[in-house]
C-alpha cells in the first residue's frame, strides 16, 4: 500500500511526558475522548443505580432497598430527577458526541488533532466540574433537586415548593456549565470538520458519522441558547427572588416550558444523530456493502435537524395550548418520522444482500434498528394530540422514551465501544463475553419496558412515589408488572459486570490486533492502533468515498479511502 | 499502550494551521460563537417581546427608564466600534502599536458605557425600580445585565489582545475581538428601543 502524503512535521519528542500531562491534562483529542467516555461510564453506573433504587421502591413499596435503605418520597423525586438528568446530560451526550466525536473526527477526516486543542481540553474540564457539581447537589442539605429533569416552574423556581434550597440551584448550575462545555466542544468540532480535512476529503467523502456529529452540534448550538436565557431567569427566580415564572406577579410558567422544550426536543436528535451515524458505519463494514443512499441519509439527517425545531409544543398538549396550534404541532411532529424512517430504510437496504457477519458490534447495530423502531412507532401515539391527552405523563411515555434513548444512549454506545475498541487500545474485546453481555442486556431491557407500556396504557401516572394510595392503580396485575420490570432491571445491571470485566481485561490482556482488524475503509483504520499523539505517520490523501465495499473486479472486498488505486 | 505511543508530534497540531474552506480557523470559530450567542439573546428578547404584548402596563413601567442616557450610551458604544474598525485597519497594516491605541479607545468607550449604566441603575434602584418590582424590571436588569457582562468580557479580552498587539504579536486577533465587539453593539441596538424607546 503506497501512502503518498504531505510531509508531516515531527518536531519534538516528548519522552519526558508525565502521567499527568499525558492522561489528565493532555490536549490530544483521543485522550480527551477517552476521558469523556470514562466519565460517562462512571456516571452511567450512578444513573443506573438510581434507577435500581426507585424501581425497587415501586415494586416493593416502603421496604428497605438493599444497598440503599428506605426511600422517602422526597428522595424518590430526587432519584427520578437526577436519573434523567444524568443519563441524558452526563452519559448520552458526553459519550456519544463528545467522547466518540473527539476520538473519531480528527482520525476520520485525516488530521492530527482538533483545530483548538486547548479549547478542547477546557471544554472537558468544564464538563468535569459540572459532573462534580451535580454529585455535590445530591448530598447538600435538603438533598438533590426533585422537580423532574424538565424542572417546570413554579415547583422548580422556589425552595418553598421543592424543599431543596441548595439542590435546585446546584442542579441548574451543573446543567448550565454542561451546556457551556458542549457549546465550546461543538464549535470546535464544526470548525475542525470545516477547516482541517485531509487533501481529497471532499464533503461527499466525509464518513456519515462525522457529518451527523456536526449536524448534531449545530442543532445543539441553535437550540440551547433560549434555554440558557431561560435558565438564567430560573436561577434568578430561585436565588434572587425575581418572578419571571410566577403567574401571581405577571410572570408565566408556560414560558419555561416553551424555552425548555425548544431545546429539549431537538436534544433528542442531538444524541440520536451521532448514534445513527455510528450504526451506519458499523452495518456497512459488517455487511460488506456500500452504504445505501449516502446522500439521502445526509439529506434526511439535515431535514431531521431542521424539523426538530418545530416539534417542541407536543410536550404541551395538556398545558392549555390553543387546539389549532396543537394540530399544527401534531403535523410537524409526525412529519419528523419521515426522514428518520428513510434513514432506517436505507440501513435495511444496506443490509439487504450483504454478507453479514454477526460480530458483537454488528449485533448491537442491528439491535439499535429493531429497538429504535419500537421507540419511533410508539412516539406516534404521543405526537398526536388526541391520543397524547390520554397517555400524557403515564408510564407509556416512560416506556416510549426509553425505547428511543436506550438504543441511542446505550445500544449505540456499546456498538461503538466494541467496534472502535481495537483502535483505542490496539486489542480486541472478547467475542464470547461480548455476546453474553449483548443478550444479557437486550432481553432484560425489553422485559423492563414492555410491561411499562401496559401499566401506562392502564393509566398508571408517572412520578408517583407509591401507588398504594391509589387502589385502582395498584391491582395485582399492575403490581406484578412492576415487579417484573424491576427484576429485569436487576438482571440487566448484573450483566453490565460482564461488560466491565471484558472492557478492562481486554484493555490489558485482549488479543492484539493490527491497524485494521475489521477490514474497514475509513481513515482511522490507516493509523496505528492505538494512534500516537498526532495520529498519522504521514498525512493521508483521500481518493474516494468511505463505503467502497464489495466493489466488482477488485481482489479485496474493501478499498480504503487513502489507497491510491 | 503500544510502542507507537512514543512517536510524538509538535505541541501545535497541523490542524490549527490548515484551512480547507479558505477562511481562517479562528475567524470561523468567532462566527460560530456569535451564532450561539444570537440564540441566547434571541431567547431572552423573544420572550420579552411575547410577554410585553400580553402586558400593556409594561409601557408605563418603561416610561421610567432614562431615554437620554440610553441614547448617549448607544452613541458611545457605536463610536467605540469605529475605534475597533480602525484598530483592525492598523493591524492589517502590521502597525501593532497603532492597533493597540485604537483598542484602548474601544475599551474606554466600554468603560464610559458601563459608568453611565451604573448611574442609571443606582438612580432607578434608589427610586424603587428594583428587579423585584415587576417582570418588566426583571427583564430590564437581566437583559441589560447579560449585555453588560458581555461588554466587560469583551473589554478584558480586548486588553489582552491590545497588550499582545503592542508587541506585534497575534495581530489577527484584533479583527476577531472587533467582530465580537460589533456583535455586542448589535445586541444593544435591539435592547435600546425595546427598553428605552417603546414606551
Amino acid at each position: 500500500m503506497s501512502m503518498p502524503a504531505t510531509a508531516h512535521e515531527v518536531t519534538a519528542v516528548h519522552a519526558l511526558e508525565s502521567v499527568w500531562s499525558r492522561y489528565v491534562f493532555s490536549t490530544d483529542h483521543k485522550v480527551i475522548g477517552l476521558q469523556y467516555l470514562f466519565t460517562g461510564m462512571a456516571m452511567a453506573l450512578l444513573g443506573g443505580f438510581m434507577a435500581y433504587v426507585f424501581r425497587m421502591q415501586l415494586a416493593f413499596p416502603d421496604q428497605v432497598v438493599p444497598l440503599y435503605g428506605l426511600v422517602t418520597a422526597r428522595e424518590y423525586n430526587a432519584l427520578v430527577t437526577n436519573h434523567g438528568s444524568i443519563m441524558i446530560f452526563w452519559v448520552a451526550m458526553p459519550v456519544l458526541i463528545a467522547g466518540f466525536g473527539n476520538f473519531l473526527i480528527p482520525l476520520m477526516i485525516g488530521c492530527d488533532d482538533m483545530v483548538f486543542p486547548r479549547l478542547n481540553r477546557l471544554s472537558y474540564q468544564i464538563f468535569f466540574v459540572s459532573a462534580v457539581i451535580i454529585l455535590i447537589s445530591l448530598v447538600v442539605p435538603g438533598g438533590g433537586f426533585g422537580g423532574a429533569w424538565t424542572a417546570y416552574p413554579p415547583l422548580s423556581a422556589s425552595a418553598q415548593y421543592n424543599h431543596t434550597p441548595w439542590g435546585a440551584p446546584l442542579w441548574l448550575l451543573a446543567v448550565a456549565l454542561e451546556f457551556v462545555a458542549f457549546l465550546l466542544g461543538g464549535i470546535n468540532f464544526t470548525v475542525t470538520v470545516m477547516n482541517a480535512r485531509a487533501p481529497g476529503m471532499t464533503a461527499m467523502r466525509i464518513p456519515i458519522v462525522v457529518w451527523m456529529i456536526v449536524i448534531a452540534s449545530l442543532v445543539f448550538m441553535a437550540s440551547v441558547g433560549p434555554l440558557v436565557a431561560g435558565a438564567v431567569m430560573l436561577l434568578l427566580d430561585q436565588t434572587v427572588g425575581t418572578r419571571f415564572y410566577d403567574p401571581t406577579a405577571g410572570g408565566d410558567p408556560l414560558l419555561w416550558q416553551h424555552l425548555f422544550w425548544f431545546f429539549g426536543h431537538p436534544e433528542v436528535y442531538v444524541v440520536l444523530l451521532p448514534a445513527t451515524g455510528i450504526v451506519a458505519e458499523i452495518i456497512t463494514v459488517f455487511a460488506r456493502k456500500k452504504l445505501f443512499a449516502y446522500k439521502t441519509i445526509l439529506g434526511t439527517s439535515i431535514a431531521t435537524g431542521i424539523i426538530s425545531f418545530f416539534v417542541w409544543a407536543h410536550h404541551q398538549f395538556v398545558a392549555g395550548i390553543d387546539p389549532r396550534m396543537a394540530h399544527l404541532f401534531t403535523i410537524t411532529t409526525l412529519l419528523i418520522s419521515i426522514p428518520i424512517a428513510e434513514m432506517l430504510f436505507a440501513f435495511i437496504a444496506t443490509l439487504y444482500g450483504g454478507s453479514i457477519e454477526l460480530a458483537t458490534p454488528m449485533l448491537w447495530a442491528l439491535a439499535f434498528i429493531a429497538e429504535f423502531l419500537i421507540g419511533g412507532v410508539t412516539g406516534i401515539f404521543l405526537g398526536a394530540n388526541a391520543t397524547d391527552i390520554y397517555l400524557h405523563d403515564t408510564y407509556f411515555v416512560v416506556a416510549h422514551f426509553h425505547y428511543t434513548f436506550f438504543p441511542i444512549g446505550i445500544i449505540a454506545t456499546f456498538a461503538a465501544v466494541t467496534y472502535w475498541f481495537p483502535k483505542m487500545f490496539g486489542r480486541r474485546m472478547n467475542e464470547t463475553l461480548g455476546k453474553l453481555h449483548f443478550w444479557g442486556t437486550i432481553i432484560p431491557f425489553n422485559l423492563i419496558f414492555i410491561p411499562l407500556f401496559l401499566t401506562g396504557a392502564a393509566g398508571q401516572h408517572r412520578r408517583i412515589y407509591s401507588y398504594e394510595n391509589f387502589p385502582q392503580l395498584s391491582t395485582p396485575w399492575l403490581n406484578q408488572l412492576a415487579v417484573l420490570a424491576t427484576l429485569a432491571l436487576i438482571v440487566m445491571f448484573v450483566f453490565q459486570a460482564v461488560f466491565l470485566v471484558n472492557f478492562f481485561w481486554s484493555m490489558r490482556r485482549g488479543e492484539k490486533v493490527g491497524a485494521n482488524p475489521w477490514n474497514a475503509n475509513t481513515l482511522e483504520w490507516s493509523a496505528p492502533s492505538p494512534p500516537p499523539h498526532g495520529n498519522f505517520a504521514a498525512m493521508p490523501t483521500v481518493y474516494r468515498g468511505p463505503y467502497e465495499y464489495g466493489v466488482p473486479d477488485r481482489e479485496l472486498d474493501y478499498w480504503p479511502q487513502h489507497v491510491a488505486s | 499502550m503500544s510502542d507507537a505511543a512514543d512517536v510524538h508530534t509538535a505541541h501545535v497540531p497541523l490542524a490549527t494551521r490548515r484551512s480547507t474552506t479558505g477562511i481562517p480557523t479562528a475567524r470561523l470559530a468567532v462566527w460560530w460563537v456569535l451564532a450561539s450567542e444570537i440564540v441566547i439573546f434571541g431567547g431572552l428578547i423573544g420572550s420579552y417581546v411575547m410577554l410585553r404584548l400580553h402586558h400593556p402596563h409594561w409601557a408605563e413601567e418603561a416610561a421610567h427608564t432614562n431615554t437620554i442616557a440610553g441614547a448617549f450610551n448607544t452613541f458611545v458604544l457605536l463610536t467605540s466600534s469605529l475605534a475597533a474598525v480602525l484598530a483592525h485597519q492598523a493591524a492589517e497594516a502590521r502597525d501593532g502599536r497603532r492597533a493597540a491605541r485604537f483598542l484602548g479607545g474601544t475599551i474606554l468607550g466600554g468603560l464610559v458605557f458601563l459608568v453611565v449604566k451604573g448611574f442609571e441603575w443606582s438612580h432607578e434602584i434608589a427610586h424603587g425600580f428594583t428587579i423585584f418590582r415587576d417582570v418588566f424590571w426583571s427583564y430590564y436588569y437581566v437583559a441589560c445585565g447579560l449585555h453588560g457582562l458581555h461588554v466587560i468580557a469583551g473589554m478584558i479580552i480586548m486588553a489582552i489582545v491590545a497588550a499582545d498587539a503592542r508587541r506585534g504579536r497575534n495581530l489577527h486577533r484584533v479583527e476577531l475581538i472587533g467582530i465580537y465587539w460589533h456583535f455586542v453593539d448589535a445586541v444593544w441596538i435591539f435592547l435600546f428601543p425595546l427598553f428605552y424607546i417603546a414606551k
